[in-house]
């Protein structure tokens, strides 16, 4: 079908099998299939110009607005109503509550004469929602064509692997269908496909070319891409349209929008700032560098004591209560020199993230540390519970909030700097050197330490979705580590 | 239904009817006593059009910051509108339009304050852009089916409002189940309605018609409490449905804006076109908000420094929020009125002279035993001094002076006071504070010219470059200008003066040049001879030192400044009838502002006396009355203890204590019995203590309790 290949690029073996799999319009088709591969790898929109083009019956249905089984449930129904039943008396709702009448009430709506003699199709976007959902629903779905006894089939199209989708009670394995990634070349295909009438599509695919060069190491997604592609495009058509150089000057057009396309790593594709500001600033021609983006407004603006809470709360939360006395009491007794072990001991506290440490705690290390005497006022206790609104410490453990509660402080070493900068002086109590000691030796010891991390992360991922290295910004390495490493 | 207890439990929940008004006059609270005469219903009406004064005054202002904005807002919201109508004919417009345009504002850390923030944005929103405004908190919707639910409602209400038509309520009301194919469905037909509907009222056309669907904007005020699962599932729905429902998003961020991308993966924020806004910072709200309320003659009532120390400390020390620090001002305000019956004196000059003469006997008497007054009578001539304590005319025309005295004080302390502010603001290192209300502080705490931060930064006046000291005093004059009053008419002249001779410098300045170089060209010598003149010179230079035009008029501006501040900023604790309009009972303030639970329950546990001022409980220090609450002795036992308490000994030395008390009643009961009793009563004041989390049962030993606060041994 030359028709479907022009729609439906780099795409063509995943299609052939799909297409062998639903066979004729009256042949029973594998009861489930489930295709899964990354984001933007082109299974919802094979699946759907493919259903669409045969001009198969089929009901799409995207499980993330599907927030209940009723809706789930009826939603497909209604869908399938509305295809069976001709366009003008489609008017009646159908109301169901449990699977067991959609079972019985799919037998009815198939029933009717449109839909005889066919597969119908049943398209689950998004499938990984599913697994929320009522235990029955999955296995259900797999095997609908057996419960209903009609001729139909679901599709389910996910980015996780099937294996993280099989329940503990065993059920219907459906036909499973992997789509790779795309490959720099798929993409180059694909991307120079949709060029602006006005070029030719060798230009086009010239500027596609600068542009996967920039940004094929850090995203693969097409989406985000073809995102990037239109909205730099007037940049790289500027000399043409100035008359500075021609379509084939490949070299100076290179040279213009190079660094563009660099700066825009930086801000557009993070959403540092937004694109309609991207495309004003290019139509001004400023410098991109004036408008800050969100990442550039980390300060925060605290009252004293609320900095000295979180100041507190950190302490508390990366500190061992051991070492507590030796930090915040005057008459310590003798301090240990610390050996290497120990040290090492610490920094690994450290990376393994923040610990929970109780109201009293918190407070005690709050009255060592200020100055001068702080009373327990009610405005200091409502502090805390504010900070705790603010995300920049957690409750740990909501059973009883009267009886000692426990905190967690969620704030980087950076975030607590930053705040703390204008006590940070020479000389300054012990506690503070405390804060730049572990500071020190977070930055010897990450390039040891991180080896581990990211093996750890690689692993945590399936193994078929690499992600590419700027992505896992999500991943909970602390902000230290991501530069050094 | 919801409580606000943080306790969990069963909670009675009455139905609501309609509650019969208590018919107390509210300024019957005024009355202190039976003390009919102090004018106690003048003095609260007097309380109440001056607070309505200042409360529409910080109203207004508050509008005014926020106009800027708003605008901005507004403006952004229209262009991103404006992205949607143009339906992108053009080539990618496609892809741009799946972004749902967001704008991050960022609010600041004041909580409290939002709300007031959102209500009137709400408000412009809906004049400006759209009647479809939702705004959504974060403990509505714990989940996807609350969210979209709460945003149904809250939109189909602003629906009826505007058309109310009976069909949306029942809509709205058979709608327990909503999607979101079913909002936008609900959003067509709505827009549709608009569209061909001719009755529609002409002014919400004018306004919100310019375009035929409005978008729908959906605020959400505490974006850090929202749950990541929520929100990126509605991020993704939405923008799913964008094309058919046009949504646009506010976040109202507390902290910075870094907390989109710590709640939402790549994948979710490429959805959205993110712009900032900032809002004003609170620092400099309050600075506005002082300088409007305070640092002004416009209202008579003033604070005094402790006070104003208490309030502004509240502000930067816990919670940085303007809604608080107004309730305290309010607070105060109320105190001044209810407190001091002279306080009907505090209102503007000519109607406090009326007053003045419909005083009583007692309130003339009031004024009498005033310290501040009574100083003022010693200084007096003692013909006078009788006269003004025996003589109740001859009085209340001397009060009357006083305080239009008091009155131009005031004109004259607050220009000075800029003034100076002026000066010492671009100091470095701000010996005198950067912010206008720490000089003020430091002006009503004491003579400001005694202090040393003083004499240090008008050692810095004097290092001060020209055209430094020029700026300077151009905004000092403008200070003086804004003001009508004529008091200070010499010294703005005076200021002008001064620049023009400074100006006048720089002409002379020149010929000064050519004529010194001629004076000082040196002749051709030999090595010794040029070494020796170069000494004389250096020594001349030394000697003499002979300032500059430039630097004795410098200097003559510093003393100048100085004179001012030693005349004009005097404390107010000089000023005679400075208690009228000054509130300085900072103690109340404190206690009702600042409250400290946990040394409230301590002082009522440890010392009873405090609270229940019964003589018998009086007691020394350490030692436990055995008459006092059960409660009582058992908490100052457990104090002796240390973090694990045996129960036994406890009820031991709690027997003993309570025995010793009974043994003076009559020996009637058998001691059994009464074992019982006072075993019975320990256990209630354990069980009590408790109740108010001063102890809990422990695992570790079964007969042991465990302490839950500090200072065990």
């Amino acid at each position: 079908m030359p028709h479907l290949e022009n729609m439906v690029l780099c795409r063509e073996s995943q299609v052939s099998t799909l297409q062998s799999l639903f066979g004729e319009r009256h042949h029973f088709s594998f009861p489930s299939i489930f295709i899964y591969g990354h984001t933007a790898s082109g299974k919802t929109y094979v699946t759907q110009t493919l259903l669409r083009t045969l001009e198969l019956p089929h009901v799409f249905v995207n499980c993330v607005e599907c927030f209940t089984l009723r809706l789930l449930l009826e939603q497909i129904l209604n869908k399938l109503n509305h295809l069976s039943s001709s366009e003008d008396r489609c008017s009646t709702h159908i109301t169901c509550e449990t699977f067991n009448d959609f079972v019985r009430l799919f037998k009815q709506v198939t029933k009717a004469e449109s839909l005889k003699d066919q597969t119908v199709y049943i398209v689950l976007d998004k499938a990984e929602y599913l697994r929320d959902m009522e235990a029955n629903l999955l296995p259900g779905f797999l095997r609908l064509q057996e419960l209903t006894d009609r001729n139909v089939t679901v599709l389910f199209l996910s980015e996780i692997v099937w294996e993280k989708f099989r329940p503990n009670t065993g059920c219907f394995e459906p036909f499973v269908l992997y789509f790779p990634d795309y490959s720099i070349g798929n993409l180059q295909k694909i991307l120079s496909h949709d060029h602006p009438p006005e070029y030719s599509a060798d230009f086009y695919a010239a500027y596609i070319n600068i542009l996967l060069g920039v940004f094929y190491t850090v995203c693969r997604d097409l989406k985000e891409l073809r995102h990037l592609a239109i909205l730099n495009f007037p940049k790289y058509c500027e000399p043409v349209v100035k008359g500075e150089a021609n379509e084939r000057d490949t070299r100076k057009l290179w040279r213009n929008i190079e660094p563009h396309l660099k700066k825009a790593m930086q801000t557009v594709y993070l959403r540092e700032i937004s694109s309609s500001q991207w495309e004003k600033l290019q139509k001004d021609d400023t410098d991109p560098a004036q408008l800050k983006g969100l990442s550039a407004y980390t300060h925060v603006e605290l009252p004293y004591y609320s900095k000295f809470i979180l100041i507190a709360a950190y302490l508390a939360s990366y500190n061992p209560a051991r070492t507590d006395k030796r930090f915040f009491l005057k008459h310590h007794g003798k301090i240990k020199k610390t050996n290497f072990q120990k040290k090492h001991e610490k920094t690994s506290n450290h990376l393994l993230g923040p610990k929970p440490f109780p109201l009293d705690r918190l407070l005690a290390i709050l009255y060592s540390i200020v100055d001068s005497r702080v009373a327990p006022t009610a405005n200091i206790f409502s502090q805390i519970t504010s900070l705790v609104t603010l995300q920049l410490l957690t409750l740990v453990g909501h059973d009883d909030q009267l009886d000692g509660p426990k905190y967690k402080c969620t704030v980087s070493l950076d975030f607590i700097r930053a705040i703390a900068r204008k006590w940070f002086i020479p000389g300054a109590p012990r506690w503070f050197s405390w804060l730049t000691v572990q500071h020190q030796l977070i930055a010897d010891l990450t390039v040891g330490e991180l080896e581990p991390c990211i093996g750890l992360t690689a692993v945590s991922l399936s193994p078929s979705l690499s992600t590419p290295p700027l992505l896992t910004h999500s991943l909970s390495l602390s902000q230290k580590t991501i530069k050094t490493f | 239904m919801a409580t606000s207890s943080v306790s969990k439990g069963c909670f009675v929940f009455k139905p609501n009817f309609k509650k019969r008004k208590i018919s107390v006059p509210v300024e019957d609270y005024f009355n202190k006593g039976k003390n009919e005469s102090e004018d106690s219903k003048l003095r609260f009406e007097t309380y109440q059009s001056i607070w309505q004064q200042m409360k529409s005054e910080t109203e207004q202002l508050q509008e005014e910051l926020n106009k800027n904005l708003f605008n901005s807002l507004i403006e952004f919201l229209q262009k991103s509108y404006s992205g949607f109508q143009k339906n992108s004919r053009d080539w990618g417009g496609q892809i741009k339009l799946r972004e749902i345009p967001t704008a991050a504002l960022i609010l600041g850390v004041n909580v409290t304050d939002h709300d007031l923030t959102f209500r009137s944005l709400t408000e412009a929103l809906h004049n400006n852009v759209t009647p479809y405004v939702v705004s959504l908190q974060a403990k509505d919707c714990p989940d996807m089916k609350h969210f979209l639910q709460k945003l149904v409602s809250q939109l189909m209400n602003c629906c009826v409002d505007e058309e109310s038509k009976e069909e949306s309520i029942l809509v709205a009301q058979k709608k327990t189940f909503c999607s979101m194919d079913s909002l936008s469905s609900w959003y067509m037909s709505v827009t549709h309605i608009n569209k061909t509907d001719p009755k529609m009222p002409r002014k919400k056309r004018t306004s919100s018609g310019q375009w035929q669907s409005p978008p729908v904007v959906l605020i959400l005020k505490d974006l850090e409490s929202f749950t990541t699962k929520v929100l990126q599932d509605f991020i993704i729905i939405s923008s799913q449905h964008l094309h058919e429902f046009p949504l646009i998003l506010i976040f109202g961020i507390a902290t910075s804006p870094i907390i989109i991308h710590r709640l939402l993966p790549h994948a979710v924020s490429s959805l959205l076109c993110i712009e900032l806004f900032q809002s004003l910072s609170c620092k400099e709200h309050l600075t506005t908000v002082l300088d409007k309320l305070l640092l002004t003659t416009h209202f008579p009532f003033k604070l005094s420094e402790k006070v104003l120390q208490i309030l502004t400390n509240i502000f930067l020390y816990h919670d940085f929020s303007i809604q608080n620090f107004i309730k305290g001002l309010q607070l105060s305000l109320l105190e001044h009125f209810y407190s001091q019956p002279l306080s009907v004196l505090c209102c503007n000059l000519p109607e406090a002279k009326r007053r003045i003469n419909f005083l009583s006997e007692n309130q003339c008497e009031n004024i009498r035993r005033l310290p501040s007054f009574r100083r003022y009578v010693e200084k007096q001539a003692s013909e006078k001094q009788i006269a003004l304590l025996t003589n109740e005319r001859f009085l209340k025309e001397e009060v009357q002076s006083l305080l239009e005295n008091l009155h131009v004080y005031h004109t004259d302390y607050f220009l000075v006071l800029r003034c100076l502010h002026q000066f010492t603001s671009s100091l470095p290192k701000y010996p005198l504070g950067r912010q206008i209300r720490e000089l003020y502080c430091t002006c009503l705490e004491k003579n400001i010219w005694d202090s040393e931060e003083y004499e240090s930064a008008l050692q810095l006046l004097r290092m001060l470059a020209k055209d430094e000291l020029m700026t300077i005093l151009q905004k000092c004059l403008k200070v003086f200008k804004t003001s009508s009053e004529e008091q200070l008419g010499s010294t703005a002249k005076r200021i002008e003066e001064f620049l023009a001779q400074f100006q006048s410098l720089d002409a002379e300045a020149k010929e000064e040049d050519t004529s010194g170089l001629q004076s000082k060209g040196l002749q051709k010598t030999d090595l010794y001879h040029l070494q020796k003149s170069l000494l004389e010179m250096k020594e001349l230079r030394r000697t003499s030192k002979k300032q500059t035009r430039f630097e004795v008029l410098r200097e003559k501006v510093v003393n100048f400044i100085d004179s001012l501040v030693r005349e004009y900023l005097l404390p107010p604790e000089t000023q005679p009838l400075h208690e009228a309009v000054y509130f300085s009972a900072a103690h109340t303030l404190r206690e009702h502002l600042n409250a400290a639970p946990r040394i409230a329950l301590h002082t009522a546990l440890n010392n009873p006396y405090h609270y229940l001022k019964n003589e018998a409980l009086k007691s020394e220090e350490g030692c436990i009355p055995n008459v006092a609450p059960d409660i009582c002795i058992a908490y100052k036992l457990h104090l002796e203890c240390s973090r694990l308490i045996n129960l036994v000994d406890w009820s031991e030395a709690f027997a003993t204590v309570v025995t010793a008390a009974e043994k003076m009643d009559a020996n009637s009961v058998t001691s059994e019995e009464r074992n019982e009793i006072i075993h019975a009563r320990f256990i209630r004041a354990v069980s009590e203590l408790e109740l108010l989390g001063f102890i809990k049962p422990t695992k570790q030993k079964t007969d042991h309790v465990a302490r839950l606060t500090w200072g065990g041994c």
